[in-house]
């Protein structure tokens, strides 16, 4: 199948492109920019005119809540998600049931993705096995299976030593680390940053000393063993200066937000509201700002959806007791978009923060941009249409976010994965 | 964001919490108990005011006295009343606590008196309420998690106006476990509302919550110093459980410092007055000389406590 | 409209009640026109026992529509069981506020006769009640968007006022 796309504005961030051209892609991969190839004849055209043709998204973590919560969405519901979203590469973290600890598990869900012909899908694997902290899962084996990173996720681990050697052997085979800056004992029974509003609420604090403690003594270890770490969901100012102080010092380090501390703070948790128990938490409105700088200097190097689908059941409830998390995988765009406005941040520099970045963190080449010879993984979007966000529209199983009700920027147009168009959306 | 315990008009809908509710209906739920309190004394100990109307009793953590106060104050007023202590039944089975209030609600309840150990549960129920067009059931918090205890703060600005009339003149000390205390925090909120001019805190760094001076009040650490020249006590009550963990070292080091004693009171107004929401830890946070003494004023909040559950629940079911 | 003058109805009805009196009547007036017509009445007939007042606010049948509002103690100051009773009020209209006063009185105890004294009958009856004492009576029945009140200025003195909603 050959596809012309005609008269889009390109925005490339990978070659610091933006300019009104069009697109051949042929084979499931970009064979052109600019001018067609000789003898190109194009099966289809896709009318870009007034649209932004971007890579396809690549999202630092979505939970496709496969193996194990099928009942809260599942690969096929998360993928048309992912499609809806513009996004064409996503990294999947290992807190399923059972734990991605094992090369069989992590094979099956690479081969369950790509018979669904959607989503790119990475798996980050478990650093330690069940994620318990003791033992180094089989880094070599799993990487052979197709992970790109490991990670303890949102269970912390407190054997420093075993953090260590697991770190040690990582950078043995220039495997990445992703870790979740969480100090169990501080965060204890916490949900909410420790600050006025959860004093106010009688909600259980997590200090931000919780993440900076955790951060230092990660930053350290990543020194002294010199793994090629990754931070994952810094939530305060206080853990950006850390890391800003590390890369000071000389360590190679970057980081990643989840998009909806861009946007949202303690005080939106409003009258109880288990949309905004996310871990870590929404902090106060200074760290949110100091996040939204962060991400504009470039100090944070990406931004993700942190998608996790939570059903009805288990949002209804107490706050305390509900499960954390936001759907993201439809807002990742929209609200990166809506950052990117507020900021006066250009596009490319904006695009780059869930392309480029994100790809780059990832270690994967062949998507995240448009060059000649990449994989034809194409988001072609209309960043002045507003829509609403509704239960109905949103895709994905999980209709878990504070911001259902509100309109925000970007439409999706066409979703494309190697050249093959996926989604596309009613003119 | 509409502030789900008003009506449209600025009525009360439900009754969640002390903060942010209005100095007008903080004086008028006030004023409305005051004719309550000596229902009491009659031959006919009841008012017709809930006849007819099913007030659910659904504590789901036990707290025999306060849902006492509760069934006491609605039976007053000729409600039915039926008692659920569900820690013990339903959600132990699996059930949410929605499917409970569904299930209650197809009883026919008019009204729901609820203690949950969660902060914040009431206004999930009163959110699920609205959500199913069932706005006309009020909610009455009868205490969750750490975060309010409505008619507890009630009572206690009841017992205060009953004994020193005016707000605007008073300084208040709130001592101890303010980091686990909805008292504390129902407290502040009233006190602060009515108008007092320094309310004050005193208890060790470890029982505090964060940011607590944002609350509005001044912080003491040490007891006599707080207790100085202050019209009103307020003491709390302190969980046995506190002193597992690493708050404190031993009941006996948190007498010394800060249990109210004789000579610690004296420190105070010489008609300062001593409250306590009950039950008493004696040897602990209060001294039984004090519990006993001339300035305790503990067991008339009790009395008050149900005029002003009284006046509460009849503002419900008087304004929808 | 023309409307008698209030201050002759109160001495009429004095003269009306005055055979009743035995010295355990009660009398008791209902907040707040009714309560000062029952003290003027108290202080001519000369009655030994003490004034009684009654709030009906927590006892009327309409306070779901209407909200609740401040309302002033109920004083009952004596045991009413067995006694002579004679309730006052200023207005007799629907004839609520009369039986919701006699549920209150009925909550203090069993009394042995209640007779119901009224400065004016507007009309417009709901409820099978009639006043054994009554200082007027208007000729036609008040529209019901009326609103008929008495007043009480700094002397004492008494005086009818109407109101069209």
């Amino acid at each position: 199948m050959k596809i012309h796309i005609a008269k889009g504005r390109v925005i490339d961030p990978a070659s610091q492109l933006d300019a009104e051209q069009d697109l051949f892609i042929a084979d499931g991969k970009i064979v052109a920019r600019g001018a067609a190839p000789e003898g190109f004849k194009a099966d289809k055209l896709i009318d870009a005119a007034g649209l932004i043709v971007a890579p396809g998204l690549v999202d630092l973590s979505a939970r496709l809540r496969e193996p194990g919560f099928e009942y809260r969405a599942t690969l096929e519901s998360e993928m048309q998600a992912a499609m809806a979203g513009g996004i064409t590469s996503l990294a999947c973290p290992p807190d399923t049931d059972p734990v991605l600890d094992e090369p069989g598990l992590v094979e099956m869900l690479c081969f369950r993705a790509k018979k669904l012909h959607c989503a790119h899908v990475y798996p980050v694997a478990a650093l330690t096995t069940k994620l318990e902290g003791k033992r180094i899962t089989e880094m070599a084996e799993l990487v052979e299976a197709g992970c790109v990173a490991f990670s303890q996720v949102n269970t912390p681990l407190v054997d420093t030593q075993v953090l260590m050697r697991a770190m040690q052997y990582a950078a043995t085979f220039g495997f990445r680390v992703w870790l979740q800056p969480i100090d169990p004992f501080l965060a204890r029974a916490g949900v909410a940053h420790d600050g006025e509003v959860a004093s106010r609420m009688g909600l259980a604090g997590i200090p931000v000393e919780a993440e900076t403690i955790a951060l230092e003594t990660y930053l350290s270890l990543a020194k002294l063993t010199g793994v090629k770490l990754h931070i994952t969901r810094i939530s305060s100012a206080a853990a950006l200066a850390c890391i800003e102080r590390a890369r000071a010092g000389g360590l190679d380090v970057t980081c990643d937000v989840a998009v909806h501390h861009l946007h949202l703070c303690d005080n939106d948790i409003g009258y109880f509201d288990p949309q905004c128990y996310v871990i870590p938490p929404l902090r106060s409105q200074r760290d949110r700002a100091a996040l939204r700088a962060g991400l504009a200097s470039g100090k944070i190097n990406a931004v993700c959806s942190d998608h996790t689908p939570v059903d009805d059941d288990g949002k209804q409830m107490p706050f305390a007791e509900a499960e954390p998390g936001m759907t993201g995988l439809e807002l990742l765009l929209p609200l990166t978009l809506k950052w990117a406005l507020e900021e006066k941040q250009p596009l490319l520099q904006a695009l780059a923060r869930v392309t480029a970045a994100s790809a780059g963190i990832m270690g994967i080449t062949k998507g995240g941009h448009l060059g000649v010879g990449a994989r034809a993984d194409v988001c072609i979007f209309n960043p002045d249409a507003w829509r609403k966000v509704t239960r109905d529209s949103l895709r994905s199983q999980g209709k878990n976010t504070p911001f259902l009700g509100l309109e925000l920027p970007g439409e999706v147009r066409y979703t494309l994965v190697e050249g093959r168009v996926m989604y596309s959306a009613a003119a | 964001m509409l502030n789900p315990q008003l009506t449209q008009d600025g009525r009360l809908r439900h009754l969640l919490t002390l903060d942010g509710l209005p100095k007008s209906i903080l004086a008028e739920i006030l004023d409305i108990a005051a004719p309550f309190t000596d229902v009491a004394e009659r031959e006919v100990k009841k008012l017709p005011l809930l006849r007819g109307k099913s007030v659910f009793n659904v504590f789901f953590e036990n707290s025999t006295r306060t849902r006492t106060t509760f069934e006491i104050a609605a039976k007053r007023l000729s409600a039915d009343v039926i008692n659920l202590n569900v820690s013990t039944s339903s959600t132990s089975k699996g059930e949410t606590l929605l499917d409970t209030v569904d299930n209650l609600c197809a009883m026919g309840a008019d009204m729901f008196v609820m203690r949950h150990a969660s902060s914040g549960a009431p206004y999930l129920l009163a959110q699920h309420l609205r959500a199913t067009g069932r706005d006309h059931i009020s909610v009455v918090n009868a205490g969750d998690g750490r975060h309010a205890h409505p008619t507890q703060g009630l009572l206690d600005m009841y017992t205060i106006r009953h004994y020193k009339q005016d707000f605007t003149r008073l300084t208040v000390a709130v001592v101890g476990d303010v980091l686990h205390s909805r008292v504390a925090r129902s407290e502040i909120a009233a006190l602060t509302t009515l108008g007092v001019p320094e309310v004050r805190v005193i208890a060790p760094k470890t029982l505090l919550p964060t940011d607590v001076e944002r609350m509005g009040v001044r912080v003491f650490h040490n007891m006599e110093e707080g207790l100085k020249g202050v019209d009103v006590v307020m003491m709390l009550r302190l969980q046995n459980e506190r002193m597992q963990g690493a708050l404190l070292p031993s009941s006996q080091e948190y007498f010394k410092f800060y249990g109210l004693t004789q000579e610690k009171l004296a420190l105070a107004a010489k008609d300062a007055i001593v409250l306590h929401p009950g039950p008493m830890n004696r040897g602990v946070e209060i001294d039984s000389a004090v519990a006993d003494g001339a300035n305790a004023v503990i067991l008339p909040q009790v009395t008050f406590g149900i005029a002003v559950r009284m006046a509460v629940m009849s503002m419900l079911a008087a304004g929808n | 409209m023309n409307l008698p003058d209030a201050n002759q109805l109160r001495d009429l009805l004095v003269e009306q009640i005055r055979a009743a009196i035995k010295p355990e009547t009660l009398i008791i007036g209902i907040h707040s026109g009714g309560a000062w017509v029952a003290e003027y009445l108290h202080r001519q007939l000369g009655v030994a026992t003490p004034l009684g007042t009654l709030d009906v606010a927590f006892y009327r049948d309409d306070y779901a529509s209407r909200g609740l509002h401040k309302s002033r103690k109920s004083t009952i100051p004596v045991d009413i069981e067995g006694r002579d009773v004679i309730l006052v009020d200023d207005v007799l209209y629907s004839g609520r506020t009369t039986r919701a006063a006699l549920n209150e009185i009925f909550d203090y105890g069993r009394p042995a006769r209640v007779d119901l004294a009224v400065l004016i009958d507007r009309g417009g009856r709901q409820l099978p009640i009639a006043a054994r004492f009554c200082a007027h009576v208007l000729a036609a029945p008040l529209p019901p968007e009326s609103k008929l009140s008495l007043q009480r200025d700094d002397a004492g003195n008494f005086s009818l006022e109407v109101k069209s909603a």
